[in-house]
């Protein structure tokens, strides 16, 4: 039974770390909580879904175009609505990502009606049992889409020109416009990955709860947040310890406490993890982050 | 900051399967409006047209026919209608035609107030049919007693405050025709314990609905008087998808039957992850599942050896079940009717049986014939009115298999 729940938890922390990354990439860089990141996951999710039912598209192509959309969408995000007010208070900006976060769930709500729909069975639903342990082929699925896109972000971020370049601004803005580097294409490059990710975990949460609607994004983003700061939120490997660190505790607590105090624990944890170690479990002390 | 996020909980987007309930506060303000318009109109008609004795017979119809829940109100009064203009066709009652008068309360308590005090004041109705929703139907309640004339709903199932007042008086003039919520759970824990011959059931309910908690509360008290064992009892929040922990822990207790009061969206999802994690036991739950969604989204596999409670079901074989369906396809279209049309259609024979069995054809004759009612045999069951004003009436319990419903059998419970 310990390690059924392990596996449970795997799996519903690798959906955690897949969101958790988009919040922690952009706070990273323009210390901005980008409340509209869980609403982009719901976004990727419908276009899975129309992908899916409309043009028939199979799992992988479904993913990528999902991902490709969701980039798009999370830039344009950026460029429309955060971009204008880089200059003027944090707080302006904050307010601004909760409308956009408004504004798409219920611009979604108008178009496609709020009740819950099933989503296209794009994997197949087969079962194996190891040890008396079971699990899904779907969650197999979940859990290496989720490994490989972190090892590619990773990949990116440490390797990579463009990735120096996030690290850079994310480091000192002005004095990384000062070495040439183009704030405005990185800040757009790091919305792309982050909504490209949350594209991926939103088909696939679609596949593996067989459920979509309007406003899955609002408490899945939230906990998703809360896994960034658990991890220490511009963090990137803190998010993925944050986001499976929150799985893990949840399916704990509802495996062996109760159900009820699920989310209660959560936000217990976040609160002693805060007081102990104030920057979250990886996060730097350096600069002035959070 | 995770606070704003709390403001927009998914919650607010759910309809209550057979209760709207709104801001309970705004409703009284606009109750004591509208009770204030009730007194303003009483002071207006008084000595309106007295009831002929050969005119039509009127019956008041007051239901959502628009606004949140219209399709329980349309679906209600197509039945209605059915029934009336075949008792029509039939001669009417005592040479009289039965004549109803529409009107649409938009799913607005306050409008179904102002509505029934029309009806019974201007209309001069014999009694009041509707409205379909709890929280609408207990909003006609005063003016059924002042105004000495019936109200019966074919639908409003809310345990509390219906026919009965909060201080466990019978509202003398208030009646319905269908079993009420936590009576699901009763039945539900006798089946389980007689029918499935289960020893050890869990609970697995959704805390956010009193619909849900009415249920669970119900079924475990019951379960529990029958000898049975509840080995476990968990909660969901409407709105959760994973609930893949919970079922692990429920499985290492080894339940024989699992009790889901609540709604489909979840039900469907809890359904598809037990099959996952090989719970094979059978999975029960009341009306809230009845949806052609839950189908969609437990998958039609992990649909088998589950059961439900409803007001009907159209695989009843009873003649009159098969009759109704036979009339209904005819003039509908080929559609097959749902339970709101059912139940619609039994409302409207009820109101004319009790009608013709009226000594005086008036609110108080009506009412008085309504609470005699013993045996009136209904396309959602056979029923008498209890002291309460309850119907003493056999829940019908329907099994699913590989996602179609291939069985249903009435489960007499003593209520």
């Amino acid at each position: 039974m310990f390690l059924q729940q392990i596996v449970n938890g795997i799996s519903l922390g690798s959906i955690y770390a897949l969101m958790a990354l988009g919040y922690t990439m952009v706070y990273g860089i323009i210390r901005l909580i980008n409340f509209a990141h869980g609403d982009v996951f719901m976004l990727g999710a419908f276009i899975g879904f129309a992908l899916s039912t409309r043009f028939s598209f199979s799992f992988f192509p479904a993913l990528l175009m999902s991902m490709a959309a969701c980039a798009a969408i999370g830039m344009g995000i950026e460029r429309i609505a955060y971009r204008p007010l880089r200059e003027s208070s944090r707080i302006a900006a904050l307010i601004t990502a909760i409308g956009v976060s408004l504004f798409i769930e219920y611009t979604m709500m108008y178009f496609v009606g709020a009740r819950v729909r099933a989503y296209t069975p794009l994997l197949p639903s087969s079962i194996y049992t190891f040890r008396g342990v079971i699990f899904s082929f779907q969650q197999i699925v979940i859990i290496a889409t989720t490994v490989a896109l972190m090892l590619l972000l990773n990949f990116i971020v440490l390797k990579t020109k463009r990735g120096k370049a996030m690290r850079a601004v994310a480091a000192d803005m002005d004095a990384a416009q000062l070495m040439g580097i183009d704030i405005n294409k990185t800040i757009s490059f790091t919305f792309l990955l982050g909504s490209a990710l949350a594209g991926a975990a939103g088909v696939l949460v679609g596949i593996y709860y067989n459920s979509i609607n309007p406003l899955m994004g609002s408490m899945l983003g939230m906990k998703a947040f809360i896994a960034a700061v658990f991890g220490g939120i511009g963090s990137i490997p803190g998010a993925m310890l944050g986001g499976l660190g929150i799985g893990i505790i949840e399916t704990m607590v509802a495996g062996y406490a109760n159900s009820m105090y699920r989310d209660a624990a959560v936000f217990l944890f976040l609160i002693i993890i805060l007081i102990i170690k104030p920057t979250g479990l990886l996060g730097s002390s350096s600069g002035e982050k959070v | 900051m995770p606070i704003l996020f709390w403001l927009r909980s998914p919650k607010t987007t759910r309809a209550r399967y057979f209760d709207t309930s709104k801001g309970e506060k705004m409703k009284r303000t606009k109750n004591v409006l509208a009770m204030l318009l009730a007194i303003a109109l009483v002071l207006c008609s008084c000595g309106g047209g007295n009831t002929a004795d050969t005119g039509p017979i009127k019956i008041g119809v007051n239901y959502e026919l628009s606004g949140a829940v219209a399709s329980y109100g349309i679906d209600s009064v197509r039945g209605i209608q059915m029934a009336i203009d075949e008792i029509n066709a039939a001669g009417g009652i005592k040479g009289r035609t039965v004549e109803l008068v529409i009107y649409d309360n938009t799913s607005e308590p306050a409008e179904a107030t102002s509505l029934a005090a029309k009806l019974m004041e201007q209309d001069n109705v014999v009694a009041c049919l509707g409205p379909a929703t709890s929280g609408s139907f207990k909003a006609t309640i005063p003016s059924a007693q002042s105004n000495k004339v019936p109200v019966i709903s074919a639908s409003a199932t809310a345990d509390k405050e219906v026919t009965v007042d909060a201080n466990g008086n019978v509202n003398e003039y208030v009646f319905r025709i269908c079993f009420t919520d936590s009576f699901q759970g009763v039945t539900m824990a006798n089946f389980s314990a007689n029918t499935l011959n289960a020893q050890n059931a869990v609970i697995f309910m959704d805390s956010a609905s009193d619909y849900a908690k009415g249920l669970a509360e119900s079924y475990r008290a019951t379960f529990e008087a029958l000898g049975g064992n509840i080995v476990a009892e968990e909660a969901y929040v409407a709105g959760d998808t994973d609930f893949r922990a919970v079922l692990t822990k429920i499985k290492a207790t080894n339940p024989e039957v699992m009790f889901i009061p609540g709604y489909y969206e979840e039900a469907g999802l809890i359904i598809a992850q037990a099959r996952e994690q090989g719970i094979d036991i059978p999975i029960l739950g009341a009306d809230g599942f009845d949806s052609p969604t839950l189908a969609d989204l437990a998958g039609k596999e992990a649909l088998t050896d589950v059961f439900f409670s409803n007001h009907y079901s159209s695989l009843d074989e009873s003649q009159s079940v098969q009759d109704f369906i036979a009339a209904f396809k005819a003039a509908n279209n080929d559609v097959a009717p749902n339970a709101f049309e059912a139940l619609g259609y039994d409302l409207g024979n009820f109101i004319a049986d009790c009608v013709s069995r009226a000594a005086t054809i008036d609110g108080e004759g009506v009412k008085n014939a309504i609470a005699e009612t013993t045996n009136f045999v209904g396309v959602t069951g056979s029923f008498s009115i209890g002291a309460d004003h309850n119907p003493v009436k056999a829940v019908v319990v329907i099994e699913l298999n590989n996602g179609e419903q291939v069985g249903a059998q009435r489960v007499e419970v003593s209520q």
